[in-house]
């Protein structure tokens, strides 16, 4: 039986992966992802880890080495972050559409310039429409399960798709918690080993990466589309299969005191146990609000949310990433487009806030609960707030 | 034979648009795209094959006579056979098929 254990949440994504047997890892170190690839290497080089270790020169190549390893039926891990994010982004797309699983750690963290280690959502959200199936987690032990759901979730053959999980930079890659990290054994029983079906083999011969010319392309992304909004059945039965052996259950949207809240704030990431404490200290106060966090970002959970929020009157969306010169938070403006054509929806006031590694405490998501709630009695001349800048 | 490409729906998509027949490139009509065509002036040919080494679509063999001559199924009008060949034996007209 697997014990718990004190770890920087790294480390033990890390020793999850190797839990899983990766075979290949191809990875660039980049803040705050570093000590995930790091400790990796050592694994391999201490050969406690028996693996390819391929040391490249560049996110791109990282990203290109993991398509070529995936191709030969390897399964395949990396991880990244930020700048290291945009160097892989023609590479992810191609990984998706390759229907190529490779799975990969983002420690989420903001994008230059100015230069900042820290983290935010602005690396992932330049990422959202690469066609990989994405998940968000706010501490360690959900960082550690959803490694190795992500592995079995990509790798399933109804799905065949890239797997991203987003674990925020240095608020959650460096955080020291107690996390159970499940014993090779267990993992077998739960993850079967990697078959891809079509892999590159001399014996049979198949060509990937080849090119479309107009009369097939459509063709192509809307399976491709298809494929990826199907795979949410299959995430679905993995978490149902994973919280029935390991007794952790996860879903798409997260639900936290929702029960007859008027009000619901909604975030994504580790934020979102602070905030749990500011809705705690607001319920003791008497107000009914509640909280919601997306933990699946792609393919996107329409009817869960729409269900969470049904009957609440104020919906208030935290991002941490601005679409610049837009509507402002990524998050915001899909939930709206989610819930624009409902009959009955909340009013959803968007935040942005937690920039380039910025703390929210647990005041700062009570003032934004209360602000959100008196934007929505009487408006606002903003399309979107911005939380804690300095006048 | 595969399908023509205008009857194959996103059902028909091999998973990750792989191609489980390699080589089936050889039934993709380049030749469509051709707004020129070589000519020759077999008089002048030494049959050295020069054009057939550089022509990028591999489409010049040999005929009975030991003349090297393009497959117009495939050759697509580049010109570069005519430009690589050393005795100006390859002259490229406009194609008006
Ligand atoms: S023009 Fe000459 S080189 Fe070009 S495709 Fe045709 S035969 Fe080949
Ligand atoms: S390059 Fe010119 S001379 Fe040589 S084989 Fe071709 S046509 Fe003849």
């Amino acid at each position: 039986m697997a014990k718990r254990v004190g770890i920087e949440t790294s480390l033990a994504v890390s020793e999850v992966a190797a839990a899983c047997d990766v075979d290949v890892v191809a990875a660039y170190p980049i803040t705050p992802q570093t000590h995930i690839v790091e400790h990796l290497a050592d694994l391999v080089a201490n050969g406690e880890l028996d693996a390819e270790y391929i040391p490249v020169e560049s996110e791109h190549s990282a990203m290109s080495a993991c398509l070529g390893s995936v191709a030969a039926g390897a399964r395949t891990f990396t991880a990244t972050a930020g700048q290291g994010l945009e160097l892989m982004h023609e590479v992810l797309f191609v990984a998706s559409a390759m229907r190529l699983p490779v799975i990969m750690a983002v420690a989420n963290r903001a994008v230059s310039s100015p230069l900042s280690v820290w983290g935010d959502h602005s690396d992932v959200m330049a990422a959202r429409d690469v066609g990989w199936i994405q998940i968000f987690v706010e501490n360690g032990q959900e960082a550690v399960d959803n490694t190795i759901c992500a592995f079995k979730m990509g790798e399933d053959h109804n799905v065949l798709l890239p797997v991203m999980v987003n674990l925020d930079g240095f608020h959650l890659s460096h955080m020291i918690e107690p996390i159970i990290i499940p014993e090779k054994e267990e993992i077998r029983r739960f993850l079967p080993p990697f078959d891809y079906p079509l892999p590159l083999h001399p014996d049979k011969p198949v060509a990937m990466g080849d090119f479309a010319p107009p009369v097939i392309f459509t063709e192509a992304k809307w399976a491709q589309e298809v494929n990826l909004q199907k795979s949410y059945d299959t995430i679905l039965r993995i978490w149902k299969e994973f919280g029935d052996q390991f007794g952790r259950y996860y879903k798409p949207v997260e639900e936290y005191c929702t029960e007859g809240a008027d009000t619901l704030l909604l975030t994504m990431g580790s934020f979102s146990e602070t905030a749990m404490t500011a809705v705690d200290s607001l319920r003791e106060k008497g107000k009914k609000v509640g909280l919601i966090r997306i933990r699946l970002w792609r393919p996107f959970p329409f009817e869960e949310l729409r269900k969470a929020v049904d009957g609440t009157k104020t919906l208030i969306v935290f991002d941490r990433a601005i679409s610049t010169g837009g509507p402002g938070g990524p998050v915001a403006s899909e939930v709206k487009a989610a819930l624009y054509n409902l009959p009955r929806k909340p009013l959803v006031v968007g935040f942005v806030g937690g920039l380039g590694g910025r703390d929210v405490t647990r005041e700062g998501f009570e003032e934004i609960i209360l602000q959100g709630e008196e934007i929505a009695r009487n408006g606002s001349p903003n399309e979107y707030e911005i939380y804690g800048v300095r006048e | 034979m595969v399908k023509p490409e205008n009857e194959f729906t996103w059902h028909d998509i091999e998973t990750g648009t792989i191609v489980t027949t390699p080589g089936n490139a050889s039934q993709y009509r380049t030749g469509d795209w051709r707004s020129q065509r070589p000519e020759y002036t077999f008089e002048r040919c030494i049959k050295c094959g020069i054009c057939a080494i550089y022509c990028p679509e591999g489409c010049i063999n040999q005929n009975e006579q030991g003349y090297f001559v393009a497959d117009m199924y495939y050759c697509k009008g580049c010109g570069i056979c005519a430009t690589e060949c050393p005795l100006y034996v390859i002259n490229m007209v406009e194609e008006v098929e």
